[in-house]
Parts: structure tokens; C-alpha cells; sequence
């Protein structure tokens, strides 16, 4: 194969590999964000999710179990964040950040002795089977998850677009005096969106721990949690955008091993900030102007 | 800007409107209800801490003893949790000044970081002049380094729009990727090889510890800063407006504040003093840049900023208090076989009971104005 090809595939594959948390993350902030709440705690919640799945799976030896298990762990942290966020006078924001703080520091008290020892990990769906490349067999082996992550984002748009449920949803994020003049919970439909789309966002944890990079340790979340904020953003409050979204962000993030498998080195911790770049200059972009982004859910605390 | 035309402005957003009648003792009550929150927080959260420690089969009583002997027992420690705490002094000030504006940046960790880059690659052309010119050179260099790092992230919110949280994480990142890269590449000294560092500044450049005291050189500098930033928020007109604009923004654009510049500078400033913060890493402890300055005091100084709810003054106690479970660390894990992440779950704890107990505020009436 020739370089270009080489890289090609190689980001491809990354891409596809890279971009699963972004997206389970993406549209688990998605929901909570569309009630009208934003949990920037979701980055603790990706690392406790992480070792949730890899000491699940470790002592069950059943990577599945791991997963449920990264989604309850999720839910759980989403869900004190969200009950938390319910009372007066509390800071969503900051709060998000003290779950992130808490989140991690869980995950790493209690992920200590599962360092070492390695647990059955999820198996991959060999979509390169025609090929007869080994790099492209490699590239087009797609975790399930990936495929479930879709199956969630469009689901939930549906779910906005044609349900009782994302209506109400949506009726909460946007405006709180419709939602109190309809006599809709409000605080009850915040705490659910923010306990299950923290759900999602362990989910996308156990990716990381289970699929790619398939081992548990402590740098194993490099900000995706935090990127999945601004990715939100950048698809307008969109599941379906989200997966959009996510690819182009895991591309990004492939941009530097990519180019190391053809012999290109220099500024290899540069290209690992390609996806920091894109998230700043996607932030930018979508900032211009300053206020009422189209989407945007009328209630978010970013927003006012 | 006219000051008159300010003032009721900032009467009605940054204090509760004073009672008519004479309610002299409201101002201690409202103090008494600022200190009684946070102690709450604090109470709750060493009960839940508790509770894990109880369930992993540990003693709480213990962990105080292994906590008091490592932080506070012995001059050794004391000494020891000061050098933890000098460099969290100022970097709870990197989120503290924005903090007045009501922006939350929370990169504070690439400043330090490109701080002490930028401090050690200034210092290295001077090596064999004045140690004290060395040292202010650096401190500028530094501070510099800082400023423009965190300031691109106020700019950012000020000019643009874009979200000073997620702008400064991400910033952080890129930081941190800029300073791995110039230490593994250009600047790195080639006998350094397990370790990728810059050269050395030299031991005759070094800031000695204080002379008598025998303490770290940052907790002077650090004091310093503290109470320098106390008095530019509270006694000066650039703080007044910074307040106001925190206490409502828009009403401040109204009364023709300059915001743009408000939030820039205090931005710039904050991240001024994480930079020093790195500087003093640099110039007291290692001797070169690499990943030893990587070590999260960034993250701990936001904690800090708010238990000291952004009060300057409020985080010296603070920085103590978390310089002292930093510095006890180590000890935790010899004697009560606990793991380093130990530290980080109580800071977790602590933070989200200190954020919880702000809806405290106004519940009870005893503290409300009367009359």
C-alpha cells in the first residue's frame, strides 16, 4: 500500500474506534442537556464507568456484565449530580466539576488492584472479511458497541422528535414556565435525563476498558468527557449530528498514531492535540455571535 | 466610567439589601452564616469519609492520627505541607480572580506548566549573571507565560462568546501537549533519559528557602499574592467593577463597566500568578522543566478557590489545609496500606459537600436581615 493509503486506512480505523466514547458520551450530555441541565461531571463518570466494566468483567469474566455494571456505576454518579443539582442556590457547573473530581478519584481508589491482571475483554464484528488486507480486516472490525451507540443516538432522536416522553423532555429544557404552567416535574425529568445519560456516558467507559484501548488504567480518559460538551455543541443539540460529530473527533484524535505507522514522528504530541484543536476551533465557530444558538435548549445554564 | 452613577447598581447585586430599621447585628449573623456553611460541608464530608474508611475496615480515628503526623506533627511536616501548599496558594488565586467575574477556568494546571517552561528557557541564556537577576527575569518570564496562557481563554469568553470552562480544559490540554512536545524535542537536555528535561538553571540560581524560618521561598510570595489580591478586590475600583460584573453582567455593560477588559485582565492576572507558581517549582524544587511540574496542583486549586469562596484571604487557611492532606499522602499509603488515590476521593467528597451546602444560603431564618 502506498503512504497516503496506509494513513488512510490506519485513521479509519482509528476513526471508528476512536470515536465510540465521543459518541456515547456526546449523546448521553445530549439528553441531560436537552432538559435543560448541563453535567460537565461526565468525564468522571467515563473513568468510573471504565473500571466499573474492567473489575466487573474481571471477577464475573463476563465482559457483558462489565457493562451493565459501567452503565449502574454511570447512572448512579449522573443520578447524585442530578439529585444535587435540584437544590436551590446549587451551581450546576461547578457541581460537574466536583463529580468529575470525585468521579475519577473513586474510579482510581478503588481501580488500584485492577491494574494489573487483564479481563476478558468485548469481542469486535469482523466486517473486513472480504478483504484480504490485513490492515483493512483490522480497520473494519467494529466493536458492538459502536453499532449500539448508533442504534441509542437514533433512537433518541426519534425519540425528541415523535414521543411523549422527548417532548416533555424538551419542554422542560426549553422553557421552565411552560413546563410549570403544563404541570410537568421538572425536577424529576432533570434528575432522570442527567442519571441516564451519565448511564450512557459509563458506557462509553467501558469502551475504553473493554474494547480500545482495552486495559484499565489511570490515564486512560484523556478529557473526552469534557470534549463531549463542546461536541454537543457543535452538533447543535442533535443526537443524530452527535455521530457525525464523534467521527470527525475520533479522526482527529487518530491523526498522530496514524501518521507514526508510516514512519512519521515528528511532533507526535502535537497531533495528539488535534482533537483539543478541533474542539477549540469548533467552539469558536459555534460561539460566533455569542447567544441564542440555534438548538440550544432555553433553560442551559451555558446559554444565560 | 462614572463611580455615582455605579454605586447603586452594585448596592442592589453584590449586598442583600440593608434592613431600614436597625438590625446591627445582621452583618456578624450574615459573616457567622458564610463561616457556618462551609463548616457543615466539611462536617459532612469527614462523616462520609468515615463511613468508607469503616467499610474498607479502617479506622477514621487512625486517619486523622496518620493525617495530623504527616501534615502538622512535626516541624519536618509542617515544613513539608507548607512546600505543598506554597504552590496551591497561587493557584487557587488563578481561579479565584476570574471567580469574581463568575467565570470558572479551570486550566489552571497548563499555566503552571508553561509557567515554568517559560521560566527555566528564560533564565538559561543568564545562567552566569546575578542570581537575583536570574530569579526576576524568571519570575516575569513566568508570569508571563501564565497570564497569556489563561488570558486567551478570558479573551476567548469576552470576545467571542465561547465557554471559559470547556475553553481553558481543552486549552490545558493543548498546553500540556506544547510543553511535552518543546521538552521531548528542542529543549531537551540529551543526558536527561529517563526523564525528558530542559537544562539546568544551575544550583547558584536556586531561591533558597526562607533565611531563619528554613521554609519553602513560595509561601511568602504566596502570602503575598494572597493579600495583594484581597486588596485589589475589596479596596480597589477595578475589583468594585469586577464584582459588580460578577454579581450581573449585564447590568455592569449598562453602567458602561468595561467588561471586555474586566474579565480579560482578571483572567490574565489569575493565570499570572499560576505561571509564578510554576516558576517557584522551577527555581526552588527541580531546577529544569519536565513532568514533575505536570502534578496537579491546578485541579487542587480549584477545590481550594471554592472552599474559600474566591475569598483571597480565605485561601491561605485552605491551601494549609489541603497542602497538609497532600503532604500526609505518602504516609497514608506506608502505614495504612491506603491508595495515593486516597487523597483525591477526600477532595472529591469534600468538594461536592461543599457545593451542595451553598443551598444552606437563606434557609434559616435567624440569619436573614430583619425588620
Amino acid at each position: 500500500m502506498t503512504p497516503v493509503a496506509t494513513v488512510a486506512v490506519a485513521m479509519l480505523a482509528g476513526s471508528l474506534r476512536v470515536s465510540t466514547p465521543f459518541l456515547f458520551v456526546s449523546i448521553g450530555e445530549c439528553l441531560t442537556e436537552k432538559s435543560g441541565r448541563i453535567n460537565l461531571g461526565n468525564e468522571g463518570v467515563l473513568v468510573l464507568g471504565a473500571m466499573a466494566a474492567y473489575a466487573i468483567s474481571y471477577e464475573t469474566g463476563n465482559p457483558w456484565a462489565g457493562l451493565v455494571a459501567a452503565a449502574v456505576a454511570g447512572m448512579l454518579l449522573g443520578g447524585l449530580h442530578g439529585a444535587v443539582c435540584s437544590l436551590a442556590r446549587v451551581n450546576d457547573v461547578a457541581m460537574g466539576i466536583a463529580i468529575m473530581l470525585a468521579g475519577t478519584g473513586i474510579a482510581f481508589f478503588f481501580g488500584k488492584p485492577f491494574v494489573q491482571p487483564s479481563a476478558p475483554l468485548l469481542p469486535g464484528i469482523p466486517f473486513g472479511f472480504w478483504s484480504s488486507s490485513k490492515d483493512l480486516q483490522y480497520a473494519l472490525t467494529v466493536s458492538p458497541l459502536f453499532l449500539l451507540g448508533i442504534a441509542a443516538a437514533i433512537a433518541m432522536h426519534w425519540c425528541f422528535r415523535a414521543t411523549r416522553v422527548g417532548l416533555r423532555i424538551r419542554i422542560v429544557g426549553d422553557s421552565q414556565d411552560a413546563a410549570l404552567a403544563l404541570g410537568l416535574p421538572i425536577d424529576r425529568t432533570r434528575f432522570l435525563a442527567t442519571a441516564v445519560g451519565s448511564g450512557l456516558a459509563g458506557i462509553g467507559g467501558a469502551f475504553l476498558s473493554l474494547y480500545y484501548p482495552g486495559s484499565w488504567n489511570e490515564g486512560l480518559s484523556s478529557g473526552q468527557g469534557l470534549m463531549a460538551v463542546a461536541l454537543v455543541v457543535f452538533a447543535r443539540w442533535n443526537p443524530i449530528n452527535c455521530i457525525y460529530a464523534s467521527l470527525l473527533f475520533g479522526a482527529a484524535g487518530a491523526l498522530g498514531p496514524s501518521l507514526q505507522t508510516v514512519g512519521i514522528t515528528w511532533g507526535y504530541y502535537l497531533f495528539y492535540a488535534a482533537p483539543y484543536v478541533v474542539t477549540l476551533v469548533v467552539l469558536v465557530i459555534t460561539a460566533r455571535g455569542g447567544r441564542s444558538l440555534a438548538g440550544m435548549p432555553g433553560q442551559l445554564s451555558i446559554g444565560r | 466610567m462614572s463611580e455615582a452613577g455605579a454605586l447603586p447598581v452594585a448596592a442592589t447585586v453584590t449586598e442583600p439589601a440593608q434592613p431600614v430599621g436597625g438590625d446591627r447585628t445582621y452583618p456578624l449573623r450574615h459573616a457567622l452564616e458564610a463561616m457556618l456553611a462551609p463548616l457543615v460541608a466539611l462536617l459532612a464530608s469527614a462523616v462520609l469519609f468515615s463511613i468508607l474508611l469503616l467499610a474498607l475496615g479502617q479506622s477514621p480515628i487512625d486517619f486523622l492520627g496518620v493525617v495530623w503526623v504527616g501534615a502538622f506533627g512535626s516541624w519536618f511536616s509542617v515544613r513539608n505541607t507548607l512546600q505543598h501548599a506554597a504552590p496551591l496558594l497561587l493557584t487557587a488565586l488563578c481561579v479565584a480572580l476570574p471567580g469574581q467575574l463568575g467565570l470558572v477556568i479551570i486550566g489552571g494546571e497548563a499555566a503552571v506548566v508553561l509557567g515554568g517552561l517559560a521560566a527555566t528557557v528564560a533564565a538559561l541564556p543568564l545562567v552566569h549573571t546575578d542570581p537575583i537577576i536570574v530569579q526576576l527575569v524568571m519570575a516575569v518570564a513566568g508570569a508571563a507565560a501564565g497570564a497569556l496562557w489563561i488570558g486567551i481563554s478570558g479573551a476567548l469568553r469576552a470576545k467571542l462568546g465561547v465557554n471559559e470552562v470547556i475553553a481553558s480544559l481543552v486549552l490545558a490540554y493543548i498546553g500540556l501537549a506544547i510543553f511535552n512536545h518543546l521538552v521531548e524535542g528542542v529543549l531537551r537536555d540529551p543526558s536527561s533519559l529517563n526523564k525528558p528535561s530542559t537544562y539546568g538553571i544551575g544550583d547558584d540560581n536556586m531561591m533558597g528557602n526562607v533565611p531563619w524560618l528554613d521554609i519553602h521561598p513560595g509561601i511568602p510570595i504566596g502570602i503575598a499574592a494572597c493579600v495583594l489580591c484581597w486588596v485589589l478586590i475589596y479596596r480597589t475600583r477595578f475589583g468594585f467593577a469586577a464584582r459588580v460584573t460578577g454579581g450581573n453582567m449585564r447590568a455592569a455593560q449598562l453602567q458602561g463597566l468595561p467588561v471586555t477588559r474586566l474579565i480579560i485582565l482578571s483572567c490574565a492576572l489569575g493565570g499570572a500568578c499560576a505561571g509564578l507558581a510554576g516558576m517557584i517549582e522551577v527555581a526552588a524544587e527541580y531546577g529544569r522543566a519536565n513532568s514533575s511540574l505536570n502534578a496537579g496542583y491546578g485541579y487542587t486549586g480549584i477545590l481550594i478557590a471554592f472552599l474559600a469562596r474566591f475569598n483571597p484571604l480565605a485561601i491561605m487557611p485552605m491551601a494549609l489545609l489541603l497542602g497538609g492532606l497532600n503532604a500526609a499522602g505518602g504516609l497514608m499509603q506506608q502505614w495504612m496500606n491506603l491508595p495515593d488515590a486516597t487523597v483525591q476521593v477526600l477532595e472529591g467528597i469534600i468538594f461536592v459537600a461543599i457545593l451542595t451546602s451553598d443551598t444552606l444560603y437563606g434557609r434559616i431564618k435567624w440569619f436573614q436581615p430583619r425588620g
